[in-house]
């Protein structure tokens, strides 16, 4: 499909490589037309998670693109070796969650999210490539124009792009979904098939729980999973980030049957759900930025070690608000424990192991008015010396999209220390809301 | 070189200087005006004596319906508060603007770039290009790479590739758009002076050749001044009107 050199420039220190399109006469459109897409949305992304893109050659003259090389490995180097274990799973495909997230943050479907497509950088993060049939929400989609069937690669692609619909960003959940069975596994959720009725036979089977293939693998994995890999895209994980969310706290991930269960759906169930396909009608989708806009990820900052019923209610009262305008929230309720008290004495540690679960408790006494499901809201005791850098640290690492905190009075040492809300205020990498009780003027 | 192309401006002095001053911020050194410089709005002298200025500079300009019929030409067809405006500016204009006006050319070829008011398929029937088949005469009878249009209002972007009808595009403003010379592209550019798709801020595109991408801007600029100087010239309210509301 195209021939990859290694280059460099003298005024660039980055390692570099050239794509050139192999382009013949009488070649398949897909290779001209993959090009271009990538030529195309390559330019348009940023970041540490997809390939610094730094030149492109016309593709009426000498087509080309010139892009960062990231050595890898790639995920697919870890496919078919030993199995890896639940941690090294965890950190592959939770890195690989994060990028995606930056990616439909940019706007940009991948829709070819494979273990080929996948690289990590030596720190860790997680660098998509090939990005010949991805889609940008506002440029024209020159991929849909070219063909008349499902694109993608048969294993991973979704259910929804299966029947044509190349807009959703939760397709890319679903690939997500893919991967992992495949890495807790070894095997494919759906094969490999090469037919249009074997690519849609994914719409009504639903996989063998990876539990019945792998029998030690968690429940909390396998909830995951088959989460990512629900047939109706509503249904799957709102965003990418909460994938990485939960893959990083399996003690919270609820359990529900999906995690449970050891057998497929019966052959009636199959049958049923085959019937549905008939009219199965995938929901428009809005671009990746409003789809992200409608499901944000909430963190609730909660001091419960002064108890300020006021202030709690205005919390609540906020949180509610947030809620009831988008239904598809995620709330995070943080609270922080100094780590003080710590030292290695077994008295002490049950003494921080009670002061935790206290915590724990308060924080779920104070959410219970909201009456938020477990799929929505999660608790979460962080230890740190500094509260604030603590809940900076934890909205970057889960793409937390705003802060809401309580402002508590001001004192004369607060003003000189500067509040913890104010710090956080100000260096967020999100929109940050500081709650105050209503007080008499 | 950042090409700003502007169409239909309708005597709209107020949106014609918005958008003019948001391409030199853009950085645009290059003008184009596709038609339709009169016609609806209260300020025909001021509009002309901008574009004919530019134009004398190396601004490009092409004839509109509207311009045609100021020049005495044939406006049965047109509605009747259209047809008003148009008895209105041609009561409005010295021989100097009507000899500018008479000076435009239908359309105008500029190597891989053709320009047009309203179709490059016989320019002089003044047809509307509001679908995929009228986009595929257009792109067929200029056969040239790029080709803008404006007399339709509505800002789309058609294109197509060798083998494909063309499909249509509904760009997002301010986002640019890669095109590459390899394909066909037909860009309606929107309405400057009288917007119709329910958004009533100015529309006009850059063409930047450098980076080749087109970009769709919508400008918001003062439509109250506008309203009421066409108030205040006795045309018709409704053409006060249809620029608050963008139809």
């Amino acid at each position: 499909m195209a021939t990859i050199y290694r280059v460099s420039k003298t005024d660039i220190e980055l390692p570099l490589i050239m794509k050139i399109p192999k382009l013949a006469f009488g070649s398949h459109p897909a290779c001209y037309v993959g090009f271009e897409v990538e030529q195309m949305i390559l330019a348009t992304l940023s970041g540490p998670h997809v390939p610094k893109f730094i030149a492109k050659g016309d593709m009426d003259a000498t087509p080309y693109i010139v892009m960062e090389y990231i050595e890898g490995p790639a995920l697919h180097d870890y496919i078919g070796k030993s199995r890896l274990d639940i941690p090294g799973i965890v950190r592959l495909v939770s890195a690989l969650a994060a990028a995606v997230h930056d990616l439909h943050r940019q706007n940009v479907v991948h829709l070819d999210i494979k273990p080929a497509n996948v690289l990590y950088r030596p720190t860790g993060e997680a660098v998509l490539v090939d990005f010949g049939l991805a889609r940008h929400a506002y440029l024209p989609d020159m991929v849909e124009e070219e063909f008349h069937m499902p694109v993608g690669t048969s294993a991973y692609i979704s259910p929804e792009q299966v029947v044509g619909r190349r807009c959703d960003p939760r397709s890319d959940i679903f690939a997500i979904g893919v991967i992992l069975y495949q890495l807790s596994t070894g095997r494919l959720p759906f094969g490999a098939p090469t037919t249009i009725r074997g690519f849609r036979k994914r719409l009504y089977r639903d996989p063998v729980p990876p539990r019945r293939i792998a029998p030690g693998l968690p429940e909390w994995l396998q909830e995951i999973t088959l989460h990512c890999l629900e047939v109706r895209a509503s249904e799957r994980y709102a965003t990418a980030a909460q994938v990485a969310c939960d893959l990083s706290h399996p003690e919270h991930v609820p359990l529900t049957a999906r995690g449970a269960r050891l057998e497929r759906a019966g052959y009636l169930t199959a049958f049923r759900r085959w019937l549905e396909t008939l009219w199965f009608e995938p929901p428009p989708c809005p671009a990746p930025s409003a789809h992200l806009a409608v499901a944000p990820h909430i963190l609730v900052a909660l001091d419960t070690t002064h108890s300020d019923e006021a202030l709690f209610q205005a919390l609540r009262d906020a949180v509610h608000r947030m809620v009831a305008a988008e239904k598809r929230c995620r709330i995070t309720c943080v609270t922080v424990l100094e780590p003080s008290i710590l030292t290695e004495e077994e008295s002490s540690r049950e003494l921080a192991r009670s002061l935790y679960t206290q915590r724990l408790v308060e924080s779920r006494h104070w959410a219970q008015p909201l009456e938020l499901s477990a799929e929505q809201m999660r608790f979460h005791v962080l230890e740190a010396g500094d509260p604030a850098t603590a809940l900076l640290e934890y909205a970057r690492a889960y793409h937390v999209d705003q802060i809401v905190m309580g402002a508590r009075g001001s004192t004369a040492l607060r003003r000189i220390l500067g509040s913890v809300s104010s710090k956080v205020a100000a260096e967020a990498p999100c929109s940050v809301t500081v709650v105050r009780a209503p007080r008499a003027q | 070189m950042k090409i700003a192309i502007l169409s239909d401006i309708h005597n709209n002095l107020e949106a014609l200087q918005s958008c003019l001053a948001h391409a030199a911020a853009q950085g645009a050194e290059q003008f184009v005006f596709l038609g339709d410089i009169v016609g609806y709005g209260a300020d025909p002298l001021a509009c002309l004596d901008i574009i004919e200025t530019l134009v004398k500079q190396g601004a490009v300009a092409v004839k509109g319906n509207h311009d045609e019929a100021v020049l005495s030409g044939l406006c049965e067809r047109m509605n009747f508060s259209a047809r008003d405006a148009i008895y209105w500016t041609r009561a409005q204009l010295g021989q100097k603007e009507l000899a500018f006006l008479q000076s435009l050319p239908m359309f105008v070829k500029n190597g891989d770039t053709l320009y047009v008011h309203a179709s490059a398929d016989r320019p002089e029937r003044w047809n509307y290009i509001t679908g995929a088949r009228d986009a595929g005469r257009c792109i067929k009878a200029a056969g040239t790479a790029f080709t803008f249009a404006g007399h339709v209002h509505h800002p789309v972007l058609y294109y197509v590739s060798n083998h494909e009808a063309p499909r249509a595009f509904q760009p997002t403003p301010g986002m640019p758009i890669p095109i590459f010379p390899h394909r066909q592209w037909l860009a309606i550019v929107g309405s400057v002076g009288q917007p119709r798709d329910g958004n009533n801020a100015a529309s006009y595109v850059i063409l930047d050749r450098q980076q080749s991408t087109l970009t769709f801007f919508r400008v918001p600029y003062d439509y109250i001044s506008a309203e009421k100087k066409i108030m205040a010239a006795g045309l018709p309210h409704r053409l006060a009107l249809r620029l608050e509301s963008g139809h």
